[in-house]
């Protein structure tokens, strides 16, 4: 490890910014390479995502999935696991919710029903997390490998059950039957609405209080708890944490199964919510977009957010912009992403030596400055 | 009889035909991963490959030329692996997976800017795709019993890009363990330290390794696109780099037990395709979701230890820090 001779703005507040800033610079130049312009295309997308209320909504209701896949992401990042398999995970929670608000939607209204949705989507995503855990933990396989099977396998399972086994009968697609005008989230405009306050129509609901919510258990989760301090000791030395009594295999176990159940979440929003029943591929690659956002937001419950809503308005406002201009369709929101973590994770220490010499090079030039001008005072 | 052996000889044909980008990926990855850089970008750098392949026979006509592009690129993004986990030793798996997400979007972008077909390339023909080869007397044997069918059948028949990754498994074995260049290249994804006190250079050794991967990544590409189909479809590379590193585990890192593996992988899709709405006695239709899980599920199995032990090279996914 490096010896710390950056002061902690530069480390963590100026370095991330660069990389990021980076990796939108290639994705202009990208923009220039197919012939548009950078600087329409960012007025698109700022208008698309911010300019009105209904964009508003759409940017919010991506910025959820994010958020719950973000935090999965860095639950397990904390513990020194890199878990890619939030596609699965997210995708097995939705049949797990999607399964509980079927059987009970014509008993129970939406607040009595949300409980049992959260606990069965969590147990089914941590239950998805918990065999590569479990392997990663006792039998030395590795986690990254595992779960991108993990994923494939989730994928196969679910267009399997869509198709033959809970498909609406009679239906034509493969999906299951609506879920029960009650029993359904309410959106956000009709909360607002309640309380007398017009908002435009969008899938936004409820879900980004769970969201928030889950931001301040991850919180006091990883920096509050006994737990995540084994969780955070595993992450920074993992020989150390053995040697200090924690049970290492137990804790991966335990982190993975609340990363997975984080995952799971996204059924919430999706299935509980915008979409009011489980249909294939809901996830959308939230669950990757999950890993930039972790990368992006530093493991941390507000750099998530942030970092949620930035890439939320990516997403709404990339739609704005294949409708707008031509020659560029939501694809490019996906090169942007691929950029972000190629800057902000894989290049993330790029130009930490650089910043290093400059540092270095002011902090000394500062000092001789000094030195020469105590010399002239006593003189 | 004759109907049992030729449905045999299509169903291994059509296994032939399928393994064939996985058996050059899972070789390529054979070199990132046996110097001890994790590689997940393979699935990145075939589509990219593809891309590269389709979009240069389109505009010249040739099909050579879409290889040598396509070698191109996929070495390229190889090279950007290595400078982020190499020179700069970020996480190699973070690295691959930026590679993937970058190739699955920019490939597209750049289609509908250039070719305005929804992502598409326009359809290849003649020169433009690598036609299929004829061996010598594949007509004239034909007629022959078993040995006709399997010959002409089998055998003969399919594309230069084919034969080339049957013979890139010797090549690579060769490479790997006979060669000074590859006992380097193990000892450098083993021990690096070691390799660094004998006064060999760690990275330059690394970056040759994922170049090769590149190669062999831009080649199974360019079967993708202008030789299995006649153009570049938007992700058409399927999942598929992610069953070659599948194979990969599943071979142990080994190039012939690879090999197999990426067979084993490739009957198993073959077979689901043909035993799609078909009653099998005693266990009835076999669900082809079930046929398209196995690879990962018995790659799953493997690693945790039930069916022999996967050990990966000991420096794999650690990034060479000299200064220590």
């Amino acid at each position: 490890m490096s010896n710390r001779t950056l002061p902690a703005w530069i480390d963590i507040g100026l370095i991330p910014l660069i990389n990021i800033c980076l990796a939108f610079i290639v994705s202009a130049g990208i923009i220039m390479l197919i012939g548009e312009s950078p600087v329409e295309a960012v007025q698109v997308m700022l208008f698309g995502a911010f300019g009105y209320g209904e964009g508003i909504g759409y940017t919010l209701y991506y910025a959820t999935n994010f958020i719950f896949t973000g935090l999965a992401v860095a639950v397990a990042f904390h513990a020194g696991l890199f878990n890619i398999g939030g596609e699965g995970q997210a995708y097995l929670g939705g049949l797990g919710v999607g399964l509980v608000c079927l059987m009970l939607d014509s008993w129970l209204p939406w607040w009595a029903l949300l409980p049992f949705a959260i606990v069965a989507g969590g147990l089914f995503g941590a239950a998805w997390a918990y065999i590569p855990a479990y392997l990663q933990a006792y039998r030395g396989s590795h986690i990254v490998i595992t779960t991108i099977m993990f994923n494939f396998i989730a994928s196969a399972l679910m267009v399997y059950l869509l198709v033959n086994v809970l498909i609406e009968p009679g239906s034509m697609s493969p999906q299951t039957r609506s879920i029960a005008e009650g029993a359904t989230l309410p959106y956000m405009y009709q909360v607002f609405a309640a309380f007398g306050i017009e908002i435009e129509q969008s899938p936004l609901n409820v879900s980004l209080i769970l969201a928030l919510l889950a931001c301040v258990l991850v919180w006091l989760l990883i920096w509050h708890t006994r737990w995540g301090y084994a969780i955070r000791m595993i992450g920074f030395n993992e020989k150390a944490a053995v040697y200090s009594g924690i049970n290492t295999r137990r804790t991966i176990v335990i982190s993975m199964c609340i990363s997975g159940a984080l995952a799971a979440m996204v059924g919430i929003n999706e299935v509980m919510g915008a979409q009011q029943r489980v249909l294939l591929e809901f996830v959308a690659g939230a669950g990757f977009t999950g890993i930039a956002v972790s990368l992006m937001g530093r493991n941390h419950p507000l750099g998530i957010i942030a970092a949620s809503v930035l890439f939320g308005a990516l997403y709404q406002g990339g739609a704005e912009l294949s409708f707008e201009i031509s020659t560029i369709t939501r694809d490019l929101v996906v090169v942007i992403q691929g950029l972000v973590i190629l800057f902000c994770g894989a290049l993330a220490y790029m130009l930490k030596p650089t910043l290093e010499k400059l540092f270095l090079r002011y902090t000394l030039s500062k000092a001789t400055r000094q030195d020469s001008l105590k010399e002239e005072a006593q003189s | 009889m004759n109907d049992v052996l030729l449905m045999l000889v299509s169903i291994l044909d059509s296994t032939i035909r399928v393994s064939t980008p996985l058996i050059l990926c899972a070789m390529a990855g054979v070199f990132s991963e046996r110097s001890g850089i994790v590689d997940i970008g393979l699935e990145g750098k075939m589509l990219a490959g593809a891309f590269a392949a389709a979009a240069t026979a389109a505009v010249t006509g040739s099909a050579w030329l879409g290889l040598g592009c396509a070698i191109i690129v996929s070495v390229g993004m190889a090279l950007l692996h290595g400078f982020a986990c190499i020179t700069h030793r970020g996480n190699q798996v973070v690295s691959g997976l930026a590679i993937n997400i970058l190739a699955s979007g920019l490939t597209v972008t750049l289609g509908i800017a250039w070719f305005a077909q929804g992502g598409q390339t326009p359809q290849l023909s003649g020169d433009a795709r690598f036609a299929a080869l004829e061996f010598p007397g594949a007509a004239a044997v034909a007629d022959v019993p078993v040995i006709g069918a399997i010959y002409s059948e089998l055998l003969s028949g399919h594309n230069l890009l084919v034969y080339l990754a049957l013979l890139a498994v010797p090549l690579t074995w060769w490479v790997i363990f006979r060669s000074r260049f590859g006992l380097r290249l193990r000892a450098v994804g083993e021990n690096p330290q070691a390799v660094d006190t004998a006064g060999i250079s760690v990275a330059w050794l690394r970056y040759r390794a994922v170049m090769c991967a590149g190669i062999l990544c831009g080649i199974a590409g360019t079967y993708l696109s202008t030789a299995q189909n006649a153009a570049f479809l938007k992700d058409m590379s399927a999942g598929k780099g992610y069953i070659a590193l599948a194979a990969l585990i599943f071979g142990k890192w080994h190039p012939k037990a690879a090999l197999f593996a990426c067979l084993l992988f490739g009957f198993l899709e073959a077979l689901s395709v043909r035993l799609q709405g078909v009653q099998l006695p005693v266990i009835g239709e076999v669900p082809v979701q079930l046929m398209q899980a196995l690879p990962y599920v018995l790659t799953v199995i493997l690693l945790a230890g039930f069916i022999g032990k996967a050990i990966a090279p000991k420096a794999i996914g650690i990034p060479y820090n000299k200064e220590r």
